[in-house]
């Protein structure tokens, strides 16, 4: 079993990083020039700019948008992948041999997952990083006015919040493609079809709890 | 010995198996034929305890499987072997993986008792250089080795083999009857296989049940086939010119 979540973590985590890192780089970029495009008041100092970078970021985009590309990366894979052992008999095998395919299946998937908060802390950082470059690059601000903003009146609780979402997305991006995966039936097509709806589900369920862990947590 | 009473099968309103009574014998190739749709596959997944048969009982060594606990249900399917249709190999595993894997998940052996296991069942089915490749690697016939491989590792009272020369060319496919066939009467097992092959009627079917329509409508062994008025099962098994003649020619020469 150990090796089992050791090959979880390294498919589904470290092979994640690299689109993670990739796409928190160029959020945070246009989130830092799109405000700073905004603020066209020359009375709203310009440190707002790194202000709103990191709002946005920690809050929103690391946890809430990376876990929306997660759903279609890793869920898909999750599905397809359990999905195609359904169709070509492989999950009956481990039955008739007497294993619990669900826990055998499953449970490793659920541990690895348990370590996506820190791909995510990684794309906060590397997010707020790619809002930094983009601002310096584009001259919106001075590099002293986006670090100033940056520190700016930060609540270390949001942090706690935004692992707090991301520990219950990797739950649901763990279980809902693999309960797709898990109880498909019919041929090759059908894993396409069935990794397209988990994915729809995995999403749409990662924004109604957004909007539901949000109000609890925050509001 | 595996007993079947009675097992009735449906799904909604399809009633798939209806009422087949029969019994299967250690040591003995047992052969279910029958034309596609006529239950086969269903019949043997009910054996494996894979679907649960709405009436009637099947008992192996006479344990009736759905009285027994979970625990025993496990246990019982330790001593069961199943070779799939399509193989039904792990993918991420090489072949030594696959067929380590039932000993990895069931023995507390060592690596090296482990390993000498798997080369000693490898060797039977005549695979020896095969070991650290993949599935996706290895020709059909020998995709169908490693799975017989795997499921006599563990040394099975029960095999079950669900078309297993499927998609074979005749050459490989008698070699895999004949495997099947070795291992059954060495080893004293109590062998199922599901088959649409005529070859391996003719070749080790030492008891055949046929099924038409979910039902069960002939049994006895390959030489009673020759001689069977049965319509149904005639014209199923000898629906080849080449079987038409062969059959043709045995009642010839018996007269």
């Amino acid at each position: 079993m150990r090796s089992l979540i050791l090959k979880e973590i390294d498919e589904l985590i470290f092979n994640s990083l690299g689109i993670i890192i990739f796409i928190a780089i160029f959020i945070g970029g246009v989130v830092a020039i799109q405000t700073a495009l905004n603020l066209t008041n020359p009375l709203i100092p310009k440190n707002l700019i790194g202000f709103a970078t990191r709002q946005s970021v920690i809050l929103e985009f690391a946890p809430t948008f990376t876990s929306i590309i997660m759903a279609g990366k890793v869920g898909s894979y999750i599905t397809s992948s359990i999905g195609t052992m359904r169709v070509t008999e492989q999950i009956d095998a481990l039955e008739v041999m007497g294993v619990n395919a669900l826990n055998y299946l499953v449970f490793p998937k659920i541990i690895a997952m348990l370590f996506y908060p820190f791909a995510v802390a990684i794309a906060m950082y590397v997010g707020v990083f790619g809002g930094y470059l983009a601002n310096i690059a584009g001259g919106y601000s001075s590099s002293g006015d986006f670090i100033e903003g940056l520190q700016m009146d930060f609540i270390p609780y949001h942090i706690t919040y935004s692992f707090i979402k991301t520990a219950v997305f990797a739950f649901i991006i763990a279980t809902i493609p693999s309960f797709h995966g898990f109880y498909m039936t019919g041929g090759a097509l059908d894993v396409g079809k069935a990794s397209t709806t988990a994915f729809v589900w995995t999403s749409v369920v990662i924004i109604i709890s957004n909007f539901i862990l949000t109000q609890l947590l925050l509001g | 010995m595996i007993e079947v009473n009675n097992l009735h099968k449906s799904f909604g309103k399809t009633h798939v198996l209806k009422g087949i009574t029969t019994s299967f014998e250690k040591g003995k190739t047992n052969l279910i034929i029958g034309q596609s749709g006529s239950g086969k596959t269903v019949f043997i997944k009910c054996l494996l305890g894979l679907l649960n048969p709405e009436e009637g009982t099947i008992s192996y060594e006479g344990k009736i499987y759905s009285k027994l606990s979970g625990d025993e249900r496990r246990d019982l399917r330790q001593e069961m072997g199943m070779v799939f249709q399509g193989s039904a190999l792990f993918d991420s595993l090489t072949v030594e993986g696959n067929v380590m894997f039932p000993l990895e998940m069931f023995t507390k052996q060592s690596y090296a008792e482990m390993k000498e296991r798997v080369d000693f069942v490898l060797n039977r089915v005549n695979l020896v250089d095969a070991h650290d490749r993949y599935p996706a690697e290895i020709s059909g016939g020998m995709q169908k080795r490693v799975a017989i491989a795997r499921a006599i590792v563990m040394n099975p009272k029960y095999l079950f083999c669900d078309e297993p020369n499927s998609g074979l060319d005749p050459k490989t496919a008698i070699l895999i009857d004949n495997l099947i066939q070795e291992i059954t009467q060495e080893y004293q097992i109590t062998t199922v296989i599901n088959t649409h092959d005529m070859n391996s009627v003719m070749e080790i079917g030492e008891k055949i049940v046929f099924l038409k329509n979910g039902k069960k409508e002939w049994e006895g062994s390959n030489k009673e086939i020759f001689k069977t008025d049965n319509k149904a099962v005639t014209n199923f098994v000898y629906s080849s010119e080449l079987f038409k003649k062969v059959r043709q020619m045995y009642i010839e020469e018996r007269n």
